[in-house]
């Protein structure tokens, strides 16, 4: 493992994109950054601007009005960057699937501007904090060194 | 100083303060985290940050100004380097630096301010726009007293009895060790450093004057728009003026750093932790308050006491 995998894999910055989420997943994310979770223990921040993040942490349906919006901030990030699906409606849609307004799930909108990009799904209605913590890092373990 | 002395000089300053910078930046994202009841970060948070910053793609946006945006941080980064090298020059041989040197590095540790009011405004975005507009407000607040108190610490180094003792006390050196005499001009100097304190608060952008940066506000406000390189330098920079402003205060206010014994090693540290743990304390303790509210307390709240303070210090001379 190189110096520079090394430190990205140590300084994680998460930003945050809410593509048409019910705020419960929302939540789950809050909550790592907490006393209890701590996720700077592992050097991740959460990040002003998706320019300075290296994980996009996507909750929500992607909603026809997102689409674009989520495209855009994947095209914006610097590379390498990860995606963070959480919750069960950004991995699938869930319960909104057939939903009029439904236009993903979250990783085919991201493959669709590249198709190399690397989704972690991290499942549940809301997910964990730890299955969240542990989704980033498996995210990491796939960026090639 | 010959010339051949100034490379090593300068690229021991310049690493000697990133080091320095780098374990403060980690004290403060530590005792942050304590005062929250967190754990916090490791101890190489900071340089794994750097380091990942330097590894990742560098992105130009389509309306920014290529050459300025990419430019302004270099600019930074050197201004404080010199900056470094100056102050750590005049700490460790008092006698050797030159008359103005104060001036000089007041003038470096401005323009990083200007380089990130440069580079917001080159980056094209509108949230780094109000960004820049309000450093701009800031450092026309903060400069006032800060330059104010600095006089005051001048006056209070001046010797009465030559004639040339203004002229040699516009000198690092002469103000460090100089003893200020007299209870007036001591009384000055106190108030002064505990509103240089506040001053160099915001010249760091820390939090109750962070609304340059304001991140669940503007989004870091003029550093939207960077990444990678360009990013990993502008934080190399204010890692850089995390060691470099404590340490000028130090040496302008509390008879700098020495490194001739142990106990002034100790000494030395102890200052330079006291300073950093009270900044970071403020840090923690404080809402982020509005750009107005800032400008009013610096100017009509600090400048009074700071013209209080420079009058004291004069009234020594007389």
């Amino acid at each position: 493992m190189g110096l520079k995998t090394w430190a990205l894999k140590k300084s994680i910055w998460l930003y945050h994109a809410n593509v048409g989420a019910c705020n419960n997943c929302d939540i789950e994310v809050v909550d790592c950054l907490t006393p209890r979770y701590d996720i700077e223990r592992f050097g991740m921040l959460l990040a002003g601007s998706p320019r300075h993040a290296d994980a996009l942490v996507v909750t929500g349906i992607c909603t026809c009005q997102a689409r674009p919006r989520l495209q855009e901030l994947y095209l914006q990030m610097a590379k390498p960057c990860v995606v963070l699906c959480i919750g069960a409606c950004a991995c699938t849609g869930g319960i909104f699937r057939p939903c009029y307004h439904f236009d993903g799930p979250v990783d085919k909108v991201i493959r669709e501007v590249d198709p190399d990009a690397i989704i972690a799904y991290v499942p549940g209605c809301p997910p964990k904090p730890e299955a969240i913590i542990s989704g980033a890092l498996k995210a990491l373990d796939a960026i090639p060194c | 100083m010959n010339l051949g002395l100034v490379i090593p000089v300068f690229a021991g300053a310049t690493t000697a303060t990133v080091l320095l910078g780098l374990i403060s930046k980690w004290i403060d994202r530590k005792v942050t985290a304590w005062i929250q009841w967190r754990k916090g970060p490791p101890w190489y948070q900071p340089l794994a940050d750097i380091i990942k910053l330097l590894g990742k793609e560098t992105i130009v946006p389509h309306a920014a100004g290529g050459t300025g945006f990419l430019l302004m941080p270099l600019v930074g980064f050197a201004t404080v380097s010199v900056a470094a090298t100056i102050l750590w020059w005049s700490n460790l041989n008092p006698e050797s630096g030159f008359i103005g040197d104060v001036i000089v590095v007041l003038y470096l540790l401005t323009i990083p301010a200007i380089t990130i009011i440069l580079g917001g405004s080159a980056s094209g975005n509108p949230l780094a726009a109000v960004g820049a507009a309000r450093e701009m407000k800031l450092l026309l607040a903060y400069e006032l007293p800060m330059l104010l108190v600095i006089l005051a610490a001048i006056f209070g180094a001046t010797t009465t009895d030559s004639s040339t003792g203004l002229a040699a006390s516009f000198q690092l050196g002469t103000i460090k060790t100089a003893h200020t005499v007299g209870f007036a001009a001591s009384l000055g100097c106190v108030i002064g450093f505990l509103i240089s304190l506040m001053c160099i608060q915001a010249k760091l952008g820390l939090v109750p004057f962070d609304m340059v940066e304001a991140e669940c506000e503007i989004a870091t406000g003029p550093f939207i728009e960077y990444s990678g390189a360009p990013l990993a330098i502008i934080h190399l920079t204010r890692v850089m003026l995390l060691a470099v402003m404590p340490l000028f205060i130090i040496t302008i206010f509390w008879g700098g750093f020495s490194f001739n014994s142990f106990g002034m090693i100790l000494a030395s540290l102890g200052k330079y932790v006291l300073v950093l743990v009270v900044l970071i304390l403020v840090r923690n303790t404080n809402p982020r308050i509005r750009i107005d509210h800032a400008l009013r307390f610096f100017w009509y709240i600090l400048t009074p006491l700071a013209i209080v303070a420079l009058t004291l210090s004069m009234a020594k001379g007389f």
